[in-house]
């Protein structure tokens, strides 16, 4: 169980979206988790083939629990998720399927059989009992029940391939939840349907493809939609959770972090006025909000002024690698989440926005990825839509800053020696004490100052 | 488009980002932005569903009108009106 966030303790495996023997890369999604603050899909941080599924849907793990084996190459098999906390025999590689790397398999992994803890014990009289762990784990796994399976393997042992020949009907076809949601909802049936996720895993795009092309499906059912699937009284469970969980890190921040403060009033008239003249010339899908040019900014400056942009780890400051901006998005229902928009400072304004408005669906329906949550270098609270004027920001751990927008308001506001009434937003920034002095702080709002004034070059 | 097909349009729109929105508890005539505390992002989203449902041209200029139930239907209603009286804009 990786952990998701400075604030995660434990977590919930939901689902599996991988299965025993399937080839995964490094990035692909293979399980769903839920933390106290949001659904994640968990990527896998290794390539190579999947051997055992070590927990079972539904279960809550403490984070550092291994989750499954992977095999990445001749007798490399190691939970993904943490060093074994025991021993394990060596498990012999599989009998390779068409299309998987080839590898050199050591003598050992050669032997036939897919089962070697039992490969030594005498056989059992029943046959089941003499099916190998591997073996009983895939049964497990699609649902299968050994005592109904025909063994043909030596002295009538169940082989893997008895095991994937069995009741393929009712084989667990691998889908995301909300995809297994929406299925049951337009009544579409999850077999009929092509996956196009990574190893043909069906997403929520392919049952609305698929109910759209039967035709049972309406207009507003079809479109991306944000999903609510929490009853009220699950919700409320996730509410109070997720209070605890800011309530610990926030608590943690403030009890660790000297946070020093730094505020300034920049003036947004040349950049609101270049965003205007650029939707203006713009179908809706690229229009762009004030937030999105901000954020911009934020991004660009943490890269110029990088003291403010990583982690303070081991008494000491660790620069990230990029930036990536973490967005606190607050949910309907209450609470919020800051995930990463990465490398924001490299993103064009219309790509920088359609990956906010991604993100942000995705944070409000639940469907963050592990790398999201676990890779802002510094943070941005916007709380403009919110209507109050600045927000003084608390850290989150183990980042160094965090920068706050307010509203864009109407001020009177004096440049070249004349008043006029202007467009300004107050910036405000909250730092670390420990990694940096409020030079750098002024620095880095200075910078974000001066890029506002230059919209045409964010 | 008559008034109560606007008024509908002007609902489903709103239901499309905010799901859990309770028209019984929201007047028409209340800023529907701040009762429902849609974000910007929302309430492009909001301006993104009507365009694909009505086809009407709605630019940044026209939000002002697009604050509250009843003045969302209105401008729906006048605008798609004033398009079927003149040829279709280049």
């Amino acid at each position: 169980m990786p952990s998701l966030g400075a604030d995660m303790d434990e977590g919930v495996l939901l689902e599996w979206l991988v299965r025993p023997g399937q080839q995964v890369h490094k990035g692909d999604v293979v399980a769903v988790v839920e933390t106290s603050k949001s659904t994640i899909e968990v990527e896998c941080f290794d390539t190579g083939t999947v051997q055992h599924l070590l927990v079972e849907p539904g279960t809550t793990v403490p984070v550092g629990t291994p989750l499954a084996v992977i095999g990445t190459g001749p007798q490399a098999t190691h939970p993904a998720s943490a060093a074994p906390r025991r021993r394990r025999a060596p498990v012999p590689a599989r009998p390779k399927t068409p299309g998987a790397v080839p590898h050199k398999a050591p003598a050992e992994a050669r032997r036939p059989a897919p089962f070697a803890p039992d490969a030594a014990r005498p056989p059992a009289p029943a046959p089941v009992a003499a099916t190998g762990p591997l073996v009983r784990h895939l049964a497990h796994d699609r649902g299968i029940d050994l005592s109904a399976v025909h063994g043909t393997g030596p002295g009538g042992r169940i082989t893997r391939t008895d095991v994937e020949h069995a009741a393929p009907a009712g084989r667990r076809i691998p889908a995301s939840p909300l995809a297994r949601r929406l299925a049951e909802e337009l009544h579409v049936s999850l077999a009929d349907v092509p996956g196009s996720g990574a190893h043909g895993v069906v997403r929520a795009a392919d049952i609305r493809a698929a109910a759209e092309a039967a035709g049972t499906v309406t207009a507003s059912a079809a479109a991306p939609a944000p999903v609510r699937p929490a009853p009220a009284r699950r919700a409320a469970d996730r509410a109070t959770a997720m209070r605890h969980a800011i309530g610990a890190l926030m608590a943690r921040s403030k009890r660790e972090i000297p946070h020093y403060y730094l505020s300034t009033t920049i003036d947004l008239a040349a950049a609101l006025e270049w965003m205007h003249e650029h939707n203006r010339h713009s179908p809706v899908s690229e229009r762009l909000v004030p937030a999105a040019l901000l954020l911009k900014a934020a991004a660009l400056a943490a890269d110029q002024v990088p003291e403010l942009n990583g982690f303070w780890t081991e008494d000491r400051f660790a620069p990230g690698s990029g930036v990536h901006l973490g967005v606190a998005v607050s949910l309907r229902g209450g609470g919020l989440v800051a995930p990463a928009l990465h490398h924001a400072d490299t993103l064009a304004l219309p790509e920088l926005m359609a990956a906010l408005k991604d993100l942000v669906a995705r944070a409000r329906t639940g469907r963050l990825r592990g790398s999201e949550t676990t890779d802002p270098t510094i943070t941005v609270t916007n709380l403009g839509d919110q209507g109050v004027e600045s927000v003084f920001g608390v850290i989150y751990p183990p980042q160094v800053a965090l920068v706050g927008f307010g509203r864009v308001v109407e001020r009177p506001f004096a440049t070249g020696g004349l008043l006029g009434v202007r467009p300004v937003v107050t910036a405000t920034l909250s730092a670390d004490h420990r990694a940096t002095d409020g030079a750098v702080g002024a620095r880095y709002l200075t910078a974000v100052d001066h890029l506002l004034q230059k919209p045409e070059e964010l | 488009m008559n008034r109560t097909e606007a008024l509908e349009i002007v609902k489903d729109s709103i239901a499309r980002i905010v799901p859990d929105a309770d028209f019984t508890r929201l007047g028409p005539d209340e800023k529907f932005r701040d009762a429902l505390e849609m974000d910007s992002l929302d309430f492009l989203g909001f301006v993104e569903t009507l365009i694909e449902r009505t086809g009407l041209a709605i630019d940044e200029n026209d939000y002002p009108a697009l604050t509250t139930l009843s003045e969302s239907a209105d401008f729906l209603v006048t605008r798609a009106a004033g398009r079927a009286g003149q040829p279709p804009s280049p």
